[in-house]
């Protein structure tokens, strides 16, 4: 068998890949890039940034570890941006169809970016920071963006509303992730004031003396808080963290299996710049002000493209898929009905370690199917068997208080 | 009983001189492809030349192909490996085998690495 690579499913320091030609810009790193290694992590690139795709106990221990005790992830290479200014909420409300402008200071709320045709430029976390948390009038919010369009998002925020509130991106800042059922004790044991905040909330806790802000979100579908801290303190909090017996380190790809199993779309995979929010099943996230009929209606970049789809329904769905049989179907299987007609492509799959079958999501044209439709996807030349099935795969654990 | 190796990190073990091989995949492969969740065995009966894709070994991540070390006809393929494909990860060489084949024409077999010829491979990649 050939040597395989490894996908990668999608700062302060500079590290040189001695594998990669010197044409190739080198890796960035993240304030846990020796910790890293001294834990024996296999590191791929990702999204520019020199990574950890899994530790020795591998993907699967790592996975199931998540989902019975606590996981370590770090995730510093992803943006943290704050905007400042009385006016950041409602010029924030130009780019994404959320209600921001009445998101209550210590909460937080999925949101998107999006473009012109109606797709998504970029998915984040959108957290209105409490007063403590240095927010000078409770206006001051918090972005969480993808790693991959970091750089792009910091441009439009930008270019858009940059006259309109400061935009400040945190690049002195490191993001831990701590998930799964155990979480909750081990935060706890540090910080009681962890204990009470129910999940999307954001405040400022001392683990171990160190000073930080945390938020009880995820992206495992598990109970977990999301850790911002000061790239110096990081290597301190993470050791502290994993010195706690219920907690192991986990890498990227068990964070993708674990998300996929957990129903979360992945940018750049199952939503993109093509995808409308409608089609990717993702109104949920649109509160009601945002709507056609809301006081805020519209304003936002795509807004007629998605207002005519909510009203007339999308050209295609995301739909989630479990196969029939065993084999792993994988990101860009092309998708036949019972008649052998072509219609849909898989955009994420893996074989699940929790859910323990062949998982995927998928885009399929036409009207909503029931569940349990029979779908055929060509891998290595073969037509497999799928059924469609709701998501999440595996149940979320949030604490909802 | 000789052991060789194919540059795409398969042992080949031939014991007697019946023509028969066991086939599985390395250490060095089993320790690049990470946990194996999935495996595709060839049908019992099935010819392959050398060099045709046999089968695939699927991990979280990706599925890498086994390809037929040599010509030949499948004649037994693991079940047990099938049913519990970690085996791959934690008995590559011994309970995580893969197929036996009928080779056609031994030289194919001589002609595969050896063990220093595999060991300098592994070394260089």
């Amino acid at each position: 068998m050939p040597e395989t690579v490894v996908a990668p499913p999608a700062a302060s320091t500079i590290a040189v890949d001695p594998s990669t030609p010197v044409a190739t810009a080198p890796l960035l790193v993240t304030p846990l890039n020796a910790l890293h290694r001294e834990l024996g992590a296999r590191m791929v690139p990702f999204a520019g940034y020199d990574m950890p795709v899994s530790y020795p106990a591998g993907i699967v221990a790592e996975h199931r570890h998540c989902r019975k005790a606590a996981a370590l992830f770090d995730v510093s290479h992803m943006g943290q941006i704050r905007l400042v200014g009385a006016d950041a909420a409602a010029a924030l409300e130009t780019l994404v169809p959320m209600d921001i402008a009445g998101l209550p200071a210590g909460k937080q709320r999925y949101a998107f970016f999006t473009n012109d045709t109606g797709g998504i430029d970029d998915d984040l976390m959108v957290t209105r920071l409490p007063a403590q948390a240095g927010s000078s009038d409770g206006g001051d919010l918090l972005l969480i963006v993808n790693a991959s369009c970091k750089q792009a998002d910091l441009r439009q925020l930008q270019e858009r509303i940059g006259d309109r509130c400061s935009i400040q991106p945190a690049s002195d800042r490191a993001l831990l992730a701590l998930q799964g059922p155990s979480a909750a004790e081990v935060m706890f044991r540090l910080d009681p004031a962890s204990s009470a905040m129910s999940f999307m909330t954001g405040r400022l806790l001392t683990l171990g003396g160190i000073d930080c802000f945390a938020t009880r979100s995820g992206y495992t579908g598990e109970d977990g808080y999301e850790i911002s801290v000061a790239a110096e303190d990081a290597e301190r909090l993470a050791r502290l963290l994993l010195a706690q017996a219920e907690v192991e380190p986990a890498g990227l790809g068990s964070r993708d299996t674990l998300r996929l199993e957990a129903g979360l779309c992945l940018h750049g995979h199952d939503i993109d710049a093509s995808t409308s929010p409608v089609e990717a099943g993702l109104t949920w996230a649109m509160q009601k002000i945002r709507k056609p009929g809301g006081a805020r209606s519209g304003g936002y970049p795509g807004a007629s493209v998605i207002e005519a789809q909510l009203a007339d329904g999308p050209p295609r769905r995301r739909v989630g898929l479990i196969g029939v049989a065993r084999a792993p179907v994988r990101e860009g299987a092309a998708l036949f009905d019972a008649a052998g007609k072509p219609i849909g492509r898989v955009t994420s799959g893996t074989l699940a370690p929790t859910v323990d079958q062949a998982i995927a999501m998928a885009y399929v044209d036409g009207p909503a199917l029931p569940l349990d439709t029979e779908l055929f996807a060509e891998v290595r030349g073969r037509k497999l068997a799928m059924r469609t099935s709701g998501m999440p795969f595996a149940a979320h654990h949030y604490h909802r208080g | 009983m000789t052991v060789k190796y194919t540059p795409d990190h398969e042992w080949v073990e031939v014991t007697g001189d019946d023509g028969i091989a066991v086939i599985g995949i390395t250490e060095h492969a089993q320790n690049a492809l990470g946990d194996v969740v999935f495996v595709d065995l060839p049908e019992v009966g099935a010819t392959f030349a050398a060099k045709d894709i046999a089968g695939v070994v699927e991990s979280v991540k990706a599925a890498a192909d086994v390809y037929a070390p040599c010509s030949g006809e499948i004649l037994e393929v693991n079940e047990g490996v099938r049913a519990d494909p970690a085996l791959a990860n934690s008995d590559p060489l011994g309970e995580g085998w893969l197929f036996k084949m009928q080779l056609s024409d031994l030289t194919e077999f001589d002609e595969l690495l050896d063990q220093p010829a595999y060991d300098e491979l592994v070394k260089n990649s």
